[in-house]
């Protein structure tokens, strides 16, 4: 649905956005994670044919970027990262330019729809200005989704919201992929992207990876399982580091911490040497390591 | 034509709910009306015989047929009138001056460009919304003002001569012009400052060429004639098209959105 080849855009001498090559397919929540002035609203902004890129080129369903630019437009939805709301009119009226704007078949059975889905429609007539900021996003998801969008380009969408807000919209852009569209996430928030996306392109003005969270989270540590023993000690780690499968192990405490390619293969060998060797194994478990730790080092490697 | 009129509603539910902006709308046109008739009314009672002293070359700035003191009278009147050509230019400049530069500060620019509307489109709405109610609120005045003159005028010769052909060319040819001009020089402002009041304080400079036809008329410099209203009448109609093309040009989507924070 989403394709760049060698994306880039300048802006004078500052590179914003360098040769960025993604292909998002149907149906895929697709998080661009990176840091503020990373270049992901640049980016979002191309796509939605908002700026031009510099070169390389760009395909928005089906449509190619700087040539289908109208066509791109009618096609696909865009949250901004302010809602960008008009103040002084009411929550429906908002949603009825955009309905006349993006020439919505039947526009106030949408307005209706998406405003009862959201919670908004007892208080359709107060000014938008009223609303708080968890009712103001939302009316802009509602904006972002009456001409029913199949590519849904989401920048922050919950940047600015109390943990219950964010709760709320999170929980709507879940519903909005199992009805199989393509969504676009531009987040910082790590966990909003690890619950949500299926794949993950972390980004810092060019692309540094993109993989799904569990097996960025594999490439870049490794899968470490923990053994907790009733008393470990540097004998029982120096043996385990000589199986052919383990990869590394290290004491901590009463604890070995073990390296390995598939646990699920090789822990009940383990489990065995251990007890073997005359140790009392208490506990086994897997090792998580969060996003934060993958984004992080990734962005400070780069 | 539908998008158009979407973004001319649209304007005007949000101009129409700012009481600032609705005030000087509303004032405006209604101080302009009640100065030219307060003149009327102080000045009416039999005039014939007045301003016997009034020199020849002065008479023929008026219609023939008139005493001095009805020229007098006329000639008082109009530089009055020229506030109905004010009129159309200074409205609209509270209106397109905020146009652009309110939706950068409000944020609501980048979804709204996000939509499929071209430049075009955008602009003319925003134009008729900015000069249908700055001509509207010029015809209704000078509607007004004509019914008053009706009322108060000493004789049918002095409202004839205020009622002149040319004033109403002046009203309803070069008005609506002028209405365009101070849009699109408003618009054209607008896009490309990044504060409101900037904005309107910038605008406000087009309504420098009336202010100069104003004074020079009170100064005797000039002289509004049938003919320099025709003048200026086909001078507008070239501007209007050379501004209206800028306007669109001028207007670049990617610098607006990228260069303002």
């Amino acid at each position: 649905m989403i394709q760049t080849q060698d994306l880039t855009r300048r802006f004078g001498d500052i590179l914003a956005v360098d040769r960025l090559s993604i292909d998002v397919q149907e149906g895929e929540v697709f998080g661009f994670l990176g840091p503020n002035g990373a270049g992901k609203t640049t980016t979002v902004r191309m796509l939605t044919c908002l700026i031009a890129p510099t070169s390389g080129s760009a395909v928005v369903n089906g449509h190619r970027v700087g040539q289908e630019d109208m066509a791109i437009r009618r096609t696909v939805g865009i949250l901004t990262e302010t809602p960008g709301l008009y103040d002084r009119l009411s929550a429906e009226q908002n949603l009825q330019v955009f309905a006349q704007l993006y020439q919505v078949q039947e526009p106030a059975r949408q307005i209706e729809r998406y405003l009862r889905m959201l919670d908004l429609w007892e208080r359709r007539q107060e000014p938008a200005a009223t609303l708080s900021k968890g009712m103001k996003q939302k009316l802009a998801l509602a904006r972002m989704l009456l001409h029913e969008p199949r590519v849904l380009f989401l920048d922050e969408p919950t940047s600015a919201l109390d943990p219950e807000a964010a709760r709320l919209v999170r929980e709507f852009i879940a519903g909005l992929s199992q009805e199989g569209r393509t969504i676009f996430l531009c987040t910082h928030n790590l966990d909003e992207a690890d619950r949500l996306c299926d794949r993950i392109a972390v980004f810092k003005n060019r692309l540094l990876v993109v993989d799904t969270p569990q097996r960025l989270r594999s490439q870049l540590f490794g899968r470490k399982v923990i053994f907790h023993l009733r008393q470990a000690d540097q004998p029982l780690a120096d043996t385990l580091r000589g199986l052919p499968f383990v990869q590394d192990c290290t004491l901590v405490d009463n604890k070995l911490v073990v390296r390995l390619d598939a646990p699920e293969t090789h822990n009940p060998e383990i489990v065995r040497t251990l007890v073997g060797l005359g140790a009392d194994v208490l506990f086994v478990g897997e090792l998580r390591r969060s996003l934060e730790d993958v984004y992080l080092q990734l962005i400070k490697e780069s | 034509m539908d998008k158009i009129k979407t973004i001319m509603f649209k304007e005007w539910s949000e101009v129409f709910k700012n009481r600032t902006v609705l005030f000087s709308i509303i004032f405006t046109p209604m101080l302009f009306t009640a100065l030219p008739l307060l003149i009327l009314f102080f000045s009416r009672g039999d005039v014939t015989g007045m301003g016997e002293q009034v020199p020849p070359e002065f008479m023929r700035l008026c219609p023939p047929g008139l005493s001095p003191g009805e020229c007098l009278q006329v000639y008082l009147l109009s530089q009055f009138m020229l506030l109905f050509m004010l009129m159309p230019v200074m409205i609209p400049v509270h209106i397109a001056a905020y146009s652009i530069v309110g939706e950068k500060s409000t944020r609501s620019l980048e979804p709204l460009l996000a939509t499929p509307i071209s430049t075009a489109e955008l602009l003319a709405g925003k134009n008729l919304a900015a000069a249908i109610p700055a001509v509207l609120a010029t015809w209704l005045s000078f509607g007004l003002y004509g019914l008053g003159a009706r009322m108060l005028a000493p004789n049918p010769r002095v409202l004839a001569a205020i009622m002149d052909p040319m004033w109403l060319a002046a009203i309803f040819v070069a008005g609506p012009l002028l209405a365009v001009l101070s849009v699109n020089f408003a618009l054209m402002v607008s896009s490309r400052v990044n504060d409101p009041r900037i904005a309107e304080q910038l605008s406000a400079a087009v309504m420098m060429p009336v202010l100069l036809l104003f004074f020079g008329q009170i100064l005797g410099l000039v002289f509004l004639t049938r003919q320099l209203v025709v003048m200026l009448s086909a001078v507008l109609l070239v501007v209007d098209a050379l501004l209206l093309y800028l306007a669109v040009r001028l207007f670049q989507r990617e610098s607006i959105l990228t260069r303002w924070r």
